[in-house]
Order: structure tokens, then C-alpha cells, then sequence
């Protein structure tokens, strides 16, 4: 093993020379020292899930891994975050500035610390504030981000889809730092165990925030997170209204411990609100059981939920083209179907 | 608003989102020939919102430059772009199939950048992603590039005084940001509802300017870092069948475990 200095001393070596990395007989000795941070975020003290599946994606890697945080009160997030098994090291920084992960002041941050750090990958969480902030911390890096992937292959190839899930693409990257974000379902969240990673502050650049963070309105909801709930009901356009998605869906998710979701085209109708949208351009879910009514399946949709374990459907047209990933299918009118499977499982 | 508005609206030839994608036999791409394209979906709403801002006249706004970067077939996307109304615009022709792939999100952020210099923009409209590659990075990466703000997935933009105020789509909800000009703006699905180009506007467009450009004349190195080791079909899933009721919905998800 090489001693802290030494391996100081090749990581900065490694930053300014990546073109050994491509040489081969130098990958094993190279690969050794792969060392990986990986981004946690957190918002009003709490530390968000899908970053602790971006922590099981980098351990997958091999190498040392490190856990980034920054905020106010960020001492508690950050010991929380140490318990991570696995994790060798817990930087934060604390300043109220990151609390809103503004990506004009967040993207210099992580820019300055990924640098001084000396780190091969980066790895984030593909939520609205990964997908924010990585991009511009890789243009500020110069390198050509890989987004949303859902396996790591080796140190540089990485497996992603594309065309809404359509097609699987396996990339491999030439970039001497890679920065990657993580879809959420593709990996178990890594367990808060009983590490101890030593928590060191980081650097702070203090970089100014262009933009202003005015005001948000989030919906607020006891239901289990639609992102990694274990079983998620949907609904589409068949709905017809606000009042008729609330009055059919709402008590089958009671019945079922489940969280809502809906088509785009029940969103953009205004049956529900846009953050429980599925699908290419809304959440990715894989849950245990993902059961839908009233929507008939388009691509854009398929691609936010075909990894789900269990797919059933309802829907009145047999030709509808979700009945062809649905593991079970029910033709009949959602309206008679749903209150009386609704009851049923009540019982 | 004082600052006249001089905006950018990149947009991006895509196959046509109503269309299943098929991986070509040697597993390099998807197949493209033959297969019906239109603009980007979000790309039409930044065409859009830069015609509504103009409308609205909240802001005064000098012109609309559309801009693309692919095939010469992207000429398509750039009429269509000036028929909804967009001044002029500009064509980088990149063929992917001569030139080893698509410009990369990096590359093009790089593009973009040298256009809002050369053409002096101080507000770039984009699609929040692609429907083609899903990267979701251009706008993120510009706005990094050019050290400006950034307000990304907008479902609202509002003019006021000097500063913008952004409603933007985040995980469960939305959040306002507010920032000063100059910015990137990226569009989510919820931002407007893209009008259809009327006849006579398709004619006027014609009449448009449309300027080619090069990587070359730009200085952009757009040097490729990721190389494609394969593209495959997803793995298929099937159907499992129907059932005649609800009771035979219920046996069969108890079946498999899922209740």
C-alpha cells in the first residue's frame, strides 16, 4: 500500500497525465488507486435516498470511496453519512449558500473539490438536483458527463439506456475524470450501518450564486416516496378529472400502502400534479408492483416503468399496448374495476 | 425590461417520438434511415416560449435565432423553427454517420457558447433534454461554459423589471428561482403548449434566412470522449395475459408475490 502522501502524489499525477491511464500495463497499478467520490444530497437536514444507491453504484467500482455533503447544520447529515458502510471518508462543507443546491455556486464547489481531491469518478444521484448541477460541473471539468446509468462495467464503461429505454448503449469514456449519475432503481440504496469514516471539512471556493432561490411549494404527502416506494398505483387519461383520480386512485393506494403516479397525459390534463408524473420525462420507478388504470402504455411511459417486478394493468381497450408488458391484465372499465378491487383488498 | 432580448433557441433533429426505435443488426446504433424525424418535443416548446415572450412583450425582445447542429436534413427542424417564428437561423451540418456519431453534449455546449458570442445572445432557450440520447446535460453545460445563471426544467418564465423569475419542475413540486440576464433557460413539457406553423407562415420561412456555419469557423474542437461499445434491445418483456375479473386479477398478483 502506498502511504497517504505517496498516494496524493500519483492522484494529482494521474489528473494531469490521464493518458496513462490508457496505457495498459499500467491499469493495474492505476487501478488500485481508483478513488471515487460520490455526491449525497440533502435537503432541510435530510439526506436523500437515491444518493445512497449512487453510493452502491460507486462501491461497485472498487477503490476507495469518499461521500460528499455541503449545507447549513451539515455535521449531522455528514455523521449520518459516515455510518455508510463502506465510505473511507465524509467531506462537508459548511455554509448556508449549498442549502438549495443552486448549481451556479454548487457546480465551483464540487468543480474545487473534485480538482483537489484528485478524484477518478464522481458519482450523483439522476434527481432534478443531480441532473442540475453535474452537467455544469462537467463542462467546468471539461469532461463529457455520463448520465442516468444503470451499470457500471468497468472503470470506464458504463451502461446506460437511450430513446426513452428503448435501446441499451454501453459507453466507455476516455475522460481522465468520470462523472456519472445514477438512476435510483438500478441500485439498491447503500445501508446506514455502523462505519465510522472520518469527516473532514472540504474546500470552499465561495463562488457567487448568480441565481436567486425565491420560494417552493412541494406536495406535500404521508405516501411512501414514488421513486423508491415498493408498490406504486397510476393513473391515466381514462381518469377523466382531478376529482375522479382522487375519488378511484387515492383509496387503492390506501388499500395497498401505495404511492400514486400518473401518465403524462393525466398530468398535463391536471388530474395530478406534475412530480408524480412517470415516465421519460418524470420519475423512473422499480417497484415490486406497479399497477395502472386508464393508461394505455405509450413508449414514453413504458420507458419510466418497465423494470417494475409485477406490471398489471386495467384498462377498457384489449388492444391497449401496455396489456403487452403487463404481467396481468384486466379489460373492464377502470371506474366498476378499481372501487371493487379497492374493496376487495380491504378485506 | 431595459436590456433587449437576443435569443438563442437551439433545436435538435430527432426521430419522431411517436416512434418505436429499432437497434440496427450490427448493434452500433438505432436505425435512422427510412425513419420519420421531427424537432425535439422540447425543443419545440423553447421555439415557442421565445415567440410567446416576444408576444407577451414583458421584454423587448430584438430576434429569435434558432440554431442546429446535425444532418443537413436539420434544415427541416430550423423552417419549421422560423415558420413558428424565430427571425433566422443557423445550420452546423454534422452528419453522423460520415463524421463517427453525434456531437456530444459537450461539444455542442462548446457550439452554442461560440454562437452566443459571435451573435451576442443574452438568453439561450433549450429543450431540457433530448428524446434520442436522454442526457439532459446541453444547457446545464452552456450556462457552466459561460458562467451564466441557470434555470433549468422551466414550467414558467415571467419577466420583471430587470430580473426573470423561473417556475421549475424539481422532485415533488416546484421551486422559483429568480435571476438576472444573462441566463440559460431549459424547457419543461409543462412550459406552453407549441403552436402549429400555419401555411402561410411555412412560406414566409422560406424566405428566412438560414446561414451555414462549421466547427472550424467557430474554433470548436469537438473531439469525441465517449466511444460506443454496443447498442442492444432492452430485454423484452412479455405480456403475462389476462384475466376475466377482479377476483382473477387479485389470485393472480398473490400468484407472483406481489400482494
Amino acid at each position: 500500500m502506498f502511504s497517504a502522501a505517496s498516494r496524493q502524489a500519483l492522484q494529482s499525477f494521474r489528473a494531469t497525465n490521464f493518458p496513462c491511464l490508457r496505457i495498459h500495463q499500467h491499469c493495474i497499478y492505476l487501478s488500485r488507486s481508483l478513488s471515487t467520490l460520490v455526491i449525497l444530497e440533502q435537503q432541510e437536514g435530510k439526506l436523500n435516498n437515491a444518493s445512497l444507491s449512487a453510493v452502491t453504484a460507486a462501491q461497485k467500482l472498487g477503490g476507495s470511496v469518499t461521500g460528499f455533503v455541503a449545507g447549513s447544520n451539515i455535521k449531522s447529515i455528514a455523521e449520518e453519512i459516515a455510518k455508510v458502510d463502506g465510505l473511507e471518508k465524509v467531506i462537508s462543507v459548511e455554509n448556508v449558500a449549498y442549502d438549495r443546491g443552486l448549481p451556479e455556486n454548487f457546480a465551483p464547489l464540487l468543480a474545487q473539490n473534485i480538482k483537489d481531491g484528485g478524484y477518478t469518478h464522481v458519482f450523483a444521484p439522476s434527481s432534478a438536483f443531480g441532473k442540475n448541477v453535474m452537467p455544469r460541473v462537467a463542462a467546468l471539468l471539461d469532461v463529457q458527463q455520463i448520465s442516468d446509468i444503470t451499470e457500471v462495467q468497468s472503470e470506464d464503461t458504463f451502461v446506460r439506456t437511450i430513446y426513452a429505454g428503448n435501446a441499451v448503449l454501453t459507453v466507455q469514456s476516455s475522460d481522465p475524470i468520470k462523472i456519472l449519475t445514477v438512476r435510483g432503481t438500478s441500485f439498491a440504496a447503500a445501508p446506514i450501518g455502523n462505519g465510522s469514516a472520518a469527516i473532514e471539512d472540504g474546500v470552499d471556493p465561495k463562488a457567487e450564486a448568480l441565481t436567486q432561490w425565491v420560494s417552493e411549494d412541494l406536495t406535500k404527502s404521508d405516501r411512501p416516496d414514488l421513486a423508491t416506494a415498493g408498490r406504486v398505483v397510476s393513473g391515466g387519461r381514462g381518469l377523466k378529472s382531478k376529482e375522479e383520480f382522487d375519488r378511484v386512485m387515492v383509496p387503492l393506494a390506501d388499500a395497498l400502502g401505495a404511492a400514486i403516479g400518473a401518465s403524462r397525459a393525466a398530468v398535463d390534463s391536471g388530474f395530478a400534479d406534475n412530480s408524480l408524473q412517470v415516465g421519460q420525462t418524470g420519475k423512473n420507478v422499480a417497484p415490486e408492483l406497479y399497477l395502472c388504470a386508464g393508461i394505455s402504455g405509450a413508449i414514453q411511459h413504458l420507458a419510466g416503468m418497465k423494470d417494475s417486478k409485477v406490471i398489471a394493468a386495467i384498462n377498457k381497450d384489449p388492444e391497449a399496448p401496455i396489456f403487452q408488458v403487463a404481467d396481468v391484465g384486466l379489460v373492464g372499465d377502470l371506474f366498476d374495476k378499481v372501487p371493487e378491487l379497492t374493496e376487495k383488498l380491504k378485506k | 425590461m431595459s436590456a433587449k432580448l437576443r435569443i438563442l433557441v437551439p433545436v435538435k433533429r430527432v426521430i419522431d417520438y411517436a416512434i418505436k426505435p429499432r437497434v440496427n443488426k450490427a448493434g452500433t446504433s438505432v436505425e435512422t434511415a427510412g425513419v420519420k424525424h421531427s424537432m425535439n418535443p422540447f425543443d419545440e416548446l423553447s421555439v415557442e416560449e421565445a415567440v410567446r415572450i416576444r408576444e407577451r412583450k414583458k421584454a423587448s425582445v430584438d430576434d429569435i435565432l434558432a440554431f442546429s447542429a446535425g444532418p443537413a436534413k436539420s434544415a427541416d427542424v430550423l423552417r419549421t423553427a422560423m415558420a413558428m417564428g424565430a427571425d433566422r437561423s443557423m445550420l452546423l451540418e454534422h452528419d453522423p454517420e460520415k463524421e463517427g456519431g453525434e456531437l456530444e453534449p459537450l461539444a455542442v455546449a462548446k457550439v452554442l457558447k461560440a454562437i452566443v458570442e459571435k451573435e451576442n445572445r443574452n438568453l439561450v432557450i433549450l429543450g431540457k433534454q433530448s428524446i434520442d440520447d436522454d442526457s439532459s446535460q446541453t444547457g446545464q453545460m452552456l450556462a457552466g461554459l459561460l458562467g451564466w445563471s441557470q434555470a433549468t426544467q422551466a414550467s414558467k418564465v415571467e419577466f420583471d423589471g430587470e430580473s426573470v423569475n423561473v417556475v421549475r419542475e424539481v422532485d415533488g413540486g416546484v421551486e422559483t428561482v429568480k435571476a438576472n440576464l444573462p441566463m440559460v433557460i431549459t424547457t419543461d413539457l409543462r412550459l406552453n403548449e407549441p403552436r402549429y406553423a400555419s401555411l402561410p407562415n411555412i412560406m414566409k420561412a422560406k424566405k428566412k434566412e438560414m446561414k451555414k456555419i462549421t466547427l472550424q469557423e467557430l474554433g470548436v474542437d469537438a473531439t469525441k470522449r465517449l466511444k460506443t461499445v454496443k447498442v442492444a434491445e432492452p430485454a423484452p418483456r412479455k405480456g403475462g395475459g389476462k384475466v376475466e375479473d377482479v377476483d382473477g386479477l387479485i389470485g393472480k398478483l398473490k400468484e407472483l408475490g406481489a400482494i
